[in-house]
């Protein structure tokens, strides 16, 4: 088993509402695995399963091979996860650099220190500012993360979860409600990043998907209908049938 | 250990359930519609009491002071929602905690200051002075049985309230989720006023049938408040059902424990040291079935809601 | 370069900055008149109110940092107070011995709840805390042996073999001055550390912080720990200053003035919770020579506290040092 990220017969139900059927899923080291679908599909379930938010009924999640399917979120973190959030998941009271240096802070392992201040710490400060002129917004290093507009703060949870140095990386919709600009931007950094970081990428913009995905497997109501390379699925006879208004979707 | 004495206990633990999930019901109702944490309805209690017992001694009459007591509780806690509580629905919970903490600071200083430091006369009603007799010989004050039935009785009719009535799936609905209501067009802040009214009456029914049987005192609602807390706590926030459940086990668990622990650890331990650790034990055996109920099911017995969020 | 010279905005506005400093010289200078001038009365009650604030201060660490509502602090005072009495009790009255038990013992006892109360969140933690503390409170009546409800007297000060006398009013006064100052500046420090800074992202966004990596529960279990064994020592303190220790040490009525005193100074800024607690101590002090009811006057102006004074005394110095 050579990905980076494998599952195998993923099953998630919420009563009747099946989340994820028997699902089978791999990313592997320096691709973009896009799961498209529609609205309630169960794309943001099957995130939630890999990343360890919530327990599947059946079926296994595998991390650079090793079997994670009951470890806790923190734990699959350090095996070398990363993710960003629906709804952009900062930390509001904290600066955007002290919001980085935390990350690099969980990365490095070393946060039961009680005495010595944790700012300024240039071995927090200095990668997490490196992150941050990396995606651009180094210029807003000192600004309260509530306060910024909601672009900034997608690029921010993206250098977060950068900062952690992922193997594999789980986006869900980084580029929901963000202006055509910075998704333009935002699509070069997510197409650069390919070269260091599996990403597995939920998104509902089709442009971006197709420009940046290498595969891309399609879920409706929790199973994966198509898989394959994105000219493979873009034909598919199945996939148009659901993206084309299929009654018995939610 | 002799089998009456284990039904009279028995009789004591369902007892001291009863008047418990009066108080504990408002109390978790309250908390599941607003998310309003409310010290003060101890208060509410003691309130209940003091107009009972003063209503008693005055006239005589068991009947008038029983039914002053629900009205003087409901007033005082409408009250001190229009004084204090209405502030304090979108505050947090800290919040919510202080203010409340300084209304009981307030009120039971009040009381200290008009009725005195000492508890006050609240007799048994001579028409209750009397015992049942029980199969097997023990006997039984016909008083806590009748805090037993109209206990039960107002619990049966909360539940019909709750799960046969329109209002009362409302009500049950809040405690589940206010956000989906308030989108349907409930008036949330209407709904929060009658079920604290609701809670307040009951709670004040439940000092007054606890008066004679307790020390009419101020700060007499305090230990009430605190148990009630680990009532709901154990039976899952916002449940009455949790409630219900949550207070007899409560109830149970702190009149056995007290009557039976130390015999039990006799069997164990010698003698002395039975007798020693016995009573710390017993007093602190309801918060440790609270605690094993936590470590086996942090939500409570019911769980409406996750308590991890 | 550029962004290690910076502190950010949330350290800065947590750091004690200029008041902290000045509420010792304060303090240090107050203690020294009492002595000189207004006799031992005000010394002792000066010294109550050090060790108060020490207590205090311990319960800002959780509630201000953390963001963790205990409201059964008192507990931990209480350990702390009968862990010097029980052991005077027996003839041990060594403080080489009194005081690491009580210490141990206070953090073991804040592992324990900690571990349990820590399963929960919100208002279930607040309910948890405060039935723990009471649990502890009755089983401190039930100590027939040490006094039960009537409570224990400590016939003598804990011994430190002639290094420090607690029988001297003044060097029991200045011993709390150190230990207060020393234990503000610890957790001044922590407040700035990576721990700190882990403990206010989960107080921010817990889920983001699992998300990256933390294992936020065994930081707030750290956290809790620290919390109760400094409680603890402010009730090895308290029971040197009274000679007793009684259950009522324990009421939740004392978990909530604590709660009350970080509050009313202002939370998360440490000398907050030292102002907090003067202002109450004093504010007792001078309510309860005019009336007994004192609690008349102080439960609606808690109220108002809450209601209008947001941030505190603490908040109200950052706001007049804006405006010069």
């Amino acid at each position: 088993m050579s990905a980076l990220l494998a599952a195998r017969g993923l099953a998630k139900s919420f009563g009747a509402v099946v989340a994820a059927a028997d699902l089978d899923l791999e990313v592997e080291a320096g691709e973009i695995h896009a799961l498209i679908g529609p609205n309630g599909a169960g794309k943001t379930t099957v995130l939630g399963l890999l990343s360890g938010e919530l327990r599947p009924d059946r079926g296994r999640v595998f991390l650079s091979g090793r079997e994670v399917t009951h470890a806790p979120v923190h734990e699959r973190v350090r095996l070398g996860l990363g993710r960003t959030f629906q709804l952009s998941c900062v930390l509001p009271s904290f600066s955007v650099l002290e919001n980085v240096a935390i990350a690099v802070q969980a990365r490095e392992g070393s946060s039961f220190r009680f005495w010595k201040p944790a700012s300024p710490d240039p071995r927090l400060e200095e990668p997490a500012f490196a992150l941050l002129e990396r995606l651009g917004i180094d210029a807003l290093a000192d600004r309260p993360a509530a306060m910024l507009a909601h672009g900034e703060r997608r690029l921010l949870e993206l250098a977060m979860a950068l900062a952690s140095r992922p193997k594999v990386l789980l986006l869900d919709e980084p580029l929901a409600g963000v202006g055509s600009k910075e998704a333009q931007r935002l699509v070069e950094i997510l197409a650069r990043l390919r070269a260091e970081v599996g990403v597995l990428l939920v998104e509902h913009d089709m442009d971006a998907v197709f420009r940046l995905a290498d595969r891309i497997t399609v879920l409706v109501n929790g199973r994966a209908i198509a898989s394959g390379p994105p000219s493979v699925v873009r034909a598919d006879p199945l996939v148009r049938a659901a993206y084309l208004g299929d009654d018995s979707e939610r | 250990m002799e089998p009456t004495l284990l039904v009279v206990q028995f009789l004591n633990g369902i007892q001291l359930g009863t008047l418990l999930f009066l108080v504990a019901s408002g109390l978790t109702l309250v908390f599941g519609i607003l998310d309003v944490i409310n010290l003060a309805h101890g208060v509410v209690y003691m309130v209940g009491a003091y107009a009972a017992a003063s209503t008693f001694v005055r006239s005589g009459s068991l009947a008038l002071a029983i039914a002053i007591a629900p009205v003087a509780a409901l007033l005082v806690g409408l009250l001190l929602d229009r004084l204090v509580l209405r502030f304090l629905y979108d505050r947090n919970h800290l919040d919510q905690v202080l203010a409340t903490f300084g209304v009981i600071l307030f009120v039971d200083e009040a009381v200290r200051a008009i009725f005195g430091p000492a508890a006050l006369p609240y007799p048994l009603p001579p028409a209750f002075e009397w015992s049942l007799e029980l199969p097997g010989g023990a006997t039984y004050p016909a008083w806590r049985l009748v805090i037993i039935v109209s206990g039960l009785v107002l619990a049966a009719i909360l539940f019909g309230i709750l799960h046969r009535t329109r209002a009362g799936m409302v009500v049950r609905a809040a405690a589940t989720d206010p956000g989906m209501l308030a989108m349907l067009g409930v008036d949330i802040r209407r709904l929060f006023l009658v079920v604290l009214g609701a809670g307040s009456a009951l709670a004040g029914f439940a000092g007054a049938l606890a008066g004679p049987i307790v020390a009419v005192q101020p700060g007499m609602g305090d230990s009430v408040l605190i148990l009630s807390f680990v009532v709901i706590v154990t039976g899952g926030l916002g449940s009455v059902q949790g409630a219900l459940l949550g207070s007899f086990l409560v109830g149970l668990a702190d009149t056995l424990g007290r009557s039976f622990l130390t015999d039990l650890l006799r069997l164990l331990l010698p003698p002395a040291a039975a007798n020693e650790v016995g009573p710390a034990l017993a007093s602190m055996a309801i918060y440790l079935v609270m605690a094993i109920v936590l470590l086996i099911r942090p939500q409570g017995l019911v769980s409406l809601r996750r308590a991890a969020r | 370069m550029r962004a290690a010279t910076r502190a950010p905005v949330s350290v800065r506005k947590l750091e004690g900055g200029s008041v902290a400093p000045l509420v010792f010289v304060a303090l240090a200078l107050a203690v020294l008149g009492a002595d000189l001038w207004a006799g031992p009365y005000y010394v002792k009650l000066l010294t109550r109110a050090m060790i108060v604030a020490l207590a205090a201060l311990a319960l800002d660490l959780l509630v201000g940092l953390a963001g963790l509502v205990s409201l059964g602090h008192a507990a931990f005072v209480g350990i702390g107070a009968y862990a010097v009495g029980i052991l005077a009790e027996h003839g041990i009255t060594s403080g080489w011995i009194q005081w690491p038990v009580a210490l141990v013992a206070s953090a073991a006892a804040a592992a324990v709840i900690g571990a349990l109360s820590l399963r929960t969140r919100g208002v279930h933690f607040i309910m948890i805390t405060l039935a723990f503390a009471q649990m502890l409170y009755f089983a401190a009546n039930s100590l027939s042996r040490y006094g039960g409800d009537d409570g224990l007297t400590i016939w003598n000060r804990s011994d430190f073999g002639g290094i420090v006398s607690l029988a001297d009013r003044r060097t029991f006064a200045w011993l709390c001055f150190v230990l207060l100052l020393s234990v503000y500046v610890a957790l001044a420090r922590l407040s700035a550390s990576r721990f700190g800074r882990v403990l206010r992202g989960a107080k921010d966004n817990e889920r983001r912080m699992a998300a990256l990596g933390f294992a936020v529960t065994r930081f707030r279990l750290v956290a809790f720990v620290i919390s109760g064994t400094v409680a603890g020592l402010a009730g090895v303190l308290l029971a040197n200053l009274t000679e007793f220790v009684a259950p009522a040490y324990m009421s939740w009525h004392r978990s909530g003035e604590l709660l009350a005193m970080v509050v009313l100074g202002g939370m998360g800024s440490l000398y907050g919770a030292i102002l907090g607690a003067f202002a109450f101590v004093l504010l007792e002090e001078l309510l309860s020579r005019f009336t007994t009811h004192w609690a008349l006057l102080f439960g609606p102006f808690l109220v108002l506290v809450v209601l209008v004074g947001r941030g505190g005394i603490a908040g109200l110095l950052a706001r007049l040092g804006r405006i010069r």
